[in-house]
């Protein structure tokens, strides 16, 4: 299979793909990595008029960190992130999802800051940057503005980006203290999308007691969604197997899950609530580290 | 693992037993093999195939004028067209029918509607979507016994006499018999499950590219074919086409599993386009098109139920069974049996009386029924009595190992005459099932799951000690279409002393370019590396049945010895001729002749290979060729016990395979490292059964299953580590005592995953959990034992 | 479009449309040892190296590829000789079909260029966007680390 007929463009600075976006409207979409993208094209379901391939533009494959952010420019591939001593350093949540991310050749080509535009309820990385808080940085040709993930993700394959925009970087808060962070995902095999999926991370204070937590849940509601409840019970606690426990229960109840040929709603519910409480305990085992 | 096999030839000859490196993966490793879709040919046009997006509809209309105009467009192909020329429908393997191109009515999503002939592929798929169908909905069945419910719709109203659903009616046993051993029983074990509905899905999909010369009429089709000769004569039938004038060439296949063996709808079409247009036309499926449409396998919804005793001897098996056909029904099976040979059911086990009833019925799903990696239907078979069994020791309160143990078929009982017919040539039960045990080091392992229990851990240990049954047929008993189950090889031994041999069968990847050639070596003792395997053109092969149900190596490879055992015998008169001896005084090795008690008088095959065209003793025919048609005398049985170790995640319902043990028989191994590969092929897709692959469908006929993301085939990374040992028990009636083995792993191993799964959770009470054992089912099954 | 590529070595300049996968151009080029399985990037039959990295050539255009240098099963050989990771195939039974082999001999060749002595479970994950349907992954597998012993050696 092969998609319909489009228009395509390769400009080799930010400036000129931004004027192509700007000109092209609504029917012009962003290629990078391509891995979901050039599928759904294959398949008919999207059928872009124009495609601005941003593959050739320098300098968008920076993963460093600055002012107190890890940040992982729009031409970042997956792989990178599996391999990067610093988001290792860094971020355990992350460092623990690139390498379920897709398979190993689709890591090579996918770039993370796709991923988080694509806005793929079954998708790995916005459940991450849900619990690491992290912010999306988009550009137009009238400038940057910089989202919280909260406000970037807004329902099934749909983002906030506004016509002409494109995700120029995601950048995630270093933990303020001692922190851990994990991703565990229920997939049937390598290369398929999450069944369940829980993003977990926590902050200690200096009293030991959980600074900040944050938990996202992927594939059970129809864009990855965070546990508010759940992170807010663990908030000023000191940890404690009852604490992740409740805060487990109160993560199924963010989950509203389907039954389809993966499973029942019952049993997803559940597995939210067991990879929540193995997310924390793995979570705080790092923070302690 | 260590090979139990003493080769009779040297290294250099390399007959039987010695693993020999592929001849063919040169090709391959260089990225220079011929699979349809490389084959490229002056003027070829591309087609494209339309499909119905619904599952039952009638058709009011197609408007094909926007297709038709567009650039690139050469034709549009409609059933009406096709009907016009006669072929809007054509036969099935099992003497149904099935539409090439829907005239009246689609039947099931996915059937062929139209299909577009363009310059290029590009322009065929885009000119697809230019089609327009006006289709009026009806009513949907997806499962066999809704279809035989009263007032369902009825699927194939093409069919005169046809006022319902039914496909057939079949059994096989003693009715009387099983009854009466039911009424005895102290105990009854029962079980109702479904094997789901897959698909062989071979990472090469379907296709063709047919070339038919306007002037002289030669058609020549290259086709994904695991049976070109039988496709040569079905064509022949269909078209109307004079035999001679059809080539079927199967270039090389990348996999079949018996997703190859059925003629598609899009070889037809391509065919009748190339004849109409007068330029070679090429159709490959994309995967979804594969999954959708062609062969499946499986989808029985399977009742067993054992009767016992209260020592735990079995006394007989009752069996019924309700076969999904889909909209046509296409099993490529013998016809005397209409539910394959599912009637092996009664396993590797000894009882006096069973009684199978089987079902099929009309559904919309795709048709097929093909022996997925299986003789016929045999994989539901001991995936069935391999459940029962184990379920049955938990009733009689005895271990899984011991029930198998005291209730098998013992060594001297061979021949043994099965309850159903069969008659089992050979087998030690006993000895494969203890080796297997012995590996695994099972009375351990039962130590370690108790002592796991105690902490709450959930480790299961599965077994499944299967018998298989390949190698069709025997023409008494064996035909598709008539055509009697025999097979062919044509050896010609060159002056040089160098051979070919020509075969009916066809390897998709089994490699019998080396092990065919092994069998001549070992007969001849000509170099391995001197003889060329030929397959897969009907123009330059002796007639055949083709490979599927692991029929190759127990019919073609039979008749291989056979037709090198007659050369050796006209060669030894020719040595003698040549020693001036008598022929009943040489001596036999492989290689050469001499004569008795003075061993440096010898000639070797290649001097009598050079006489044979130069130097010929009187009144004996030039040449030193020959051909054998062989007619095999029974079944071969091949048979092995599978032992899983699994262990369960309690909270989440995911298992995972610790140790994965296999003990094999197949007889004699011709060439073990390939045997061995067949064996770890076969046992991932038996994981794959049992853990992920399954195609369903919704209550509206849509496949849920139609692409490699929701049709889940295992990576390396899931499928388990593979431990292989063998024992060996020789076929009595086979030439070399081969039993054939590309499909015993993939017909005893899913009953081995399910027993562990279910051995993990017995304490609990659980009993069964249908295919695939996703994890929800697991966990389910855990909080229903649970709640009690 | 006019692309221009390093194909196995050798520049060359083509016309394309930018729909046209990478896959089919490679193909039309008449190298078909790349092949296709699936259409939904499962199953990397149509692996190759873009500038010596695996990729799924299915899921990139044909015009992505310009300026780059691609290398398929048809490049593997070097100065007429196999690549080892070829020989090694064939001497650890790594193939049966050889469908999904070209794929599989470039994602295991550049493992082995990044790792030389790859671990199991690193070659198992390695070539997990790889699908076979024949041999089980063991012997190729096996074929992995042979190839690996045989370059460390060398």
């Amino acid at each position: 299979m092969f998609p319909p007929a489009f228009a395509y463009s390769a400009p080799e600075s930010l400036d000129e793909a931004l004027a192509t976006l700007t000109n092209e409207g609504e029917s012009a979409r962003v290629l990078a990595g391509g891995q979901s993208l050039i599928p759904m094209m294959k398949l008919r379901l999207a059928s872009p008029a124009h495609l601005v391939d941003i593959n050739n533009i320098p300098g968008l494959d920076y993963i460093d960190a600055a002012n107190g952010y890890l940040r992982i420019g729009a031409l970042v591939r997956h792989n990178d992130i599996v391999n990067s001593e610093l988001v290792t350093a860094h971020n355990g949540a992350i460092a623990s999802a690139a390498p379920w991310v897709a398979d190993p050749l689709v890591r090579n080509r996918g770039t993370l800051c796709g991923s988080v535009a694509h806005c793929d309820p079954e998708g790995d990385w916005n459940s991450v940057m849900l619990a690491a808080r992290a912010q999306v940085v988009a550009q137009s040709t009238s400038g940057e503005r910089v989202i919280a993930i909260d406000d970037f993700v807004v329902d099934f394959f749909t983002n906030s980006l506004e016509p002409g925009e494109i995700v120029k970087e995601v950048r995630v808060p270093k933990y303020a203290g001692r922190g851990g962070g994990a991703y565990l995902k229920l997939e049937r095999k390598i290369g398929d999308y999450a069944t369940v999926a829980v993003a977990t991370q926590l902050q200690l204070g200096e009293d030991g007691k959980i600074s900040e937590a944050g938990i996202a849940l992927t594939a059970v509601n129809n864009k990855n969604t965070r546990a508010i409840a759940a992170e807010r019970a663990l908030v000023g606690e000191e940890p404690s197997d009852e604490i992740f426990k409740e805060a487990a229960a109160l993560a199924a109840q963010a989950a509203e899950p389907e039954s389809n040929v993966r499973g029942t709603a019952e049993w997803k519910r559940n597995v939210v609530s067991v990879y929540t409480r193995r997310g924390l305990e793995a979570s705080l085992a790092q923070a302690r580290a | 693992m260590t090979t139990t096999s003493h080769p009779k030839t040297p290294p250099e000859i390399g007959g039987i037993g010695h693993s020999i490196r592929r001849h063919e993966d040169a090709r391959f490793i260089q990225g220079a093999g011929n699979y349809v879709d490389d084959i490229e040919l002056k003027g070829m046009l591309h087609m494209a195939i339309l499909r119905s997006p619904v599952a039952h509809a009638k058709i009011l209309s197609i408007d094909t004028s926007e297709a038709e105009a567009m650039d690139g467009v050469v034709a549009v192909v409609t059933g009406e067209l096709m009907a016009q020329h006669n072929l809007a429908w054509m036969p099935t393997l099992s003497g149904d029918t099935q539409a090439v191109l829907a005239t009246d009515k689609v039947r099931f999503q996915g059937q062929e509607v139209a299909a577009v002939i363009a310059t290029d592929s590009y322009i065929a798929r885009d000119a697809v979507s230019m089609i327009f169908v006006d289709y009026e909905e009806l009513p949907v069945i997806t499962d066999p016994r809704q279809a035989m419910a009263e007032g369902a719709v009825v699927i194939r109203d093409d069919k005169e006499d046809q006022t319902d659903n039914l496909v057939y009616d079949w059994e096989s046993g003693d009715k009387d018999l099983t009854d009466r051993a039911f009424a005895e029983a102290d105990k009854v074990v029962s079980i109702e499950t479904h094997y789901p509905r897959s698909h062989p899905s071979p990472l090469e999909t379907c296709g063709a590219v047919a070339d038919v010369d306007p002037i002289t009429g030669q058609v020549t089709v290259y086709m994904t074919s695991q049976a070109p000769h039988a496709h040569r004569t079905v064509f022949a039938l269909v078209t109307g086409l004079p035999e001679q004038n059809i080539r079927i060439i199967s270039p090389d296949i990348g996999g079949g599993f018996g997703n190859k063996v059925p003629v598609y709808p899009g070889y037809v079409i391509a065919t009748a386009a190339s004849l109409l247009i007068g330029k070679p036309v090429k159709w490959v499926e994309s995967r979804t098109e594969n999954l959708i449409s062609t062969g499946f396998a499986r989808d029985y919804h399977m009742k067993g139920e054992l009767a016992l005793n209260s020592e735990g001897r079995i006394l007989g098996l009752r069996s019924e069974i309700w076969s999904d056909q889909g909209a046509f029904f296409s099993d490529a099976q013998p016809t005397k049996f209409k539910a394959g040979l599912f009637h092996i059911v009664t396993g590797s086990y000894d009882y006096p009386a069973a009684h199978v009833i089987a079902h099929g019925a009309y559904t919309n799903k795709a048709p097929g029924g093909v022996a997925y990696r299986c003789s016929f239907r045999v994989t539901e078979a001991s995936y069935l009595i391999e459940r029962l069994v184990q379920n049955a020791a938990y009733e009689i309160g005895m271990d899984p190992a011991e029930f198998r143990s005291l209730n098998f078929i013992k060594p001297e009982q061979f021949p043994y005459h099965s309850p159903t017919g069969f008659v089992y040539d050979s087998g030690d039960y006993e000895a494969a099932m203890r080796k297997a045990l012995g590996i695994a080091k099972y009375e351990e392992l039962r130590e370690e799951q108790k002592a796991a229990r105690e902490e709450g851990r959930l480790i299961g240990l599965g077994l499944a000690s299967f018998t298989e049954v390949v190698g069709a047929g025997g023409s008494d008993e064996y035909d598709i279409l008539g055509l009697k189950m025999f097979d062919s090889a044509e050896l010609r031994i060159h002056p040089t002393g160098k051979a070919i041999l020509k075969l009916g069968v066809r390897s998709q990847g089994q490699g019998h370019e080396t092990t065919f050639a092994q069998i001549v070596a070992e007969e001849l003792g000509i170099p391995v590396g001197d003889i060329k395997v030929v397959e897969g053109d009907t123009d330059n092969t002796p007639y055949g049945l083709g490979t599927y149900a692991s029929r190759s190596t127990p019919v073609a490879g039979a008749a291989t010895a056979v037709i090198s055992r007659m050369l050796r015998e006209k060669a030894r008169k020719i040595a003698a001729h040549l020693m001036e001896a008598s022929p009943d005084d040489l001596e036999w090795e492989p290689g050469k002749f001499s004569v008795a008690g003075s061993p440096d008088k010898f000639v070797t095959i290649q001097d009598v290979a050079f006489a044979a065209y130069t130097n010929m003793p009187p009144d004996t025919e030039y040449g030193l060729e020959g051909v054998h048609y062989y007619d095999p005398p029974n079944m071969t049985y091949p048979f092995g016990t599978y032992v899983v170790v699994v262990e369960v995640d309690p909270e989440t319902g995911v298992w995972n395979v610790d140790r994965m043990v296999a003990v094999d028989d197949c007889g004699v191994r011709i060439n073990p490292m390939i045997v061995e590969g067949q064996i770890q092929g076969g046992l991932t897709e038996g994981f794959a059964a049992a853990a992920m692959q399954w195609i369903t469908f919704d209550e509206d006929g849509n496949c849920i299953g139609s692409n490699f993301m929701d049709y889940l085939v295992p990576t390396a990374w899931e499928t388990p580590r593979f431990e292989l040992d063998e024992t060996v028990t020789p076929s009595p009636h086979h030439p070399i005592g081969a039993k054939g083995v590309g499909e015993s792993a993939t017909v005893g191993s899913p009953a081995a995953y399910v027993n562990a799964v279910i051995d993990a959770l017995a304490h609990l009470g659980v009993r069964n959990i249908d295919m695939p054992l996703l994890p929800d089912r697991v966990w389910s099954a855990i909080q229903d034992a649970k709640k009690g | 479009m006019q692309i221009n590529i390093t194909f196995n070595g050798t520049a060359q300049t083509s016309d394309v449309e930018p729909r046209q996968l990478l896959v089919d151009y490679i193909r039309g080029t008449g190298a078909t040892g790349t092949h296709i399985g699936c259409d939904t990037t499962s199953c990397g039959a149509c692996t190759v190296l873009v500038d010596g990295t695996p990729m799924k050539s299915c899921t990139m255009f044909a015009v992505q590829a310009n300026g780059k240098s691609i290398t398929t099963v048809e490049g593997l050989k070097q100065n007429g000789d196999l690549h080892q990771i070829q020989a090694s195939f064939k001497e650890k039974h790594g193939l049966q079909c050889g469908f999904c082999t070209p794929g599989m001999m470039l994602t295991s060749a550049a493992l082995l260029e990044e790792n030389p002595d790859p671990s199991e479970d690193e070659i198992r994950w390695a070539i997990s966007g790889n699908i076979c349907r024949c041999t089980g992954y063991i012997n190729i597998v096996k074929a992995v680390q042979h190839a690996g012993e045989q370059l460390r050696n060398s």
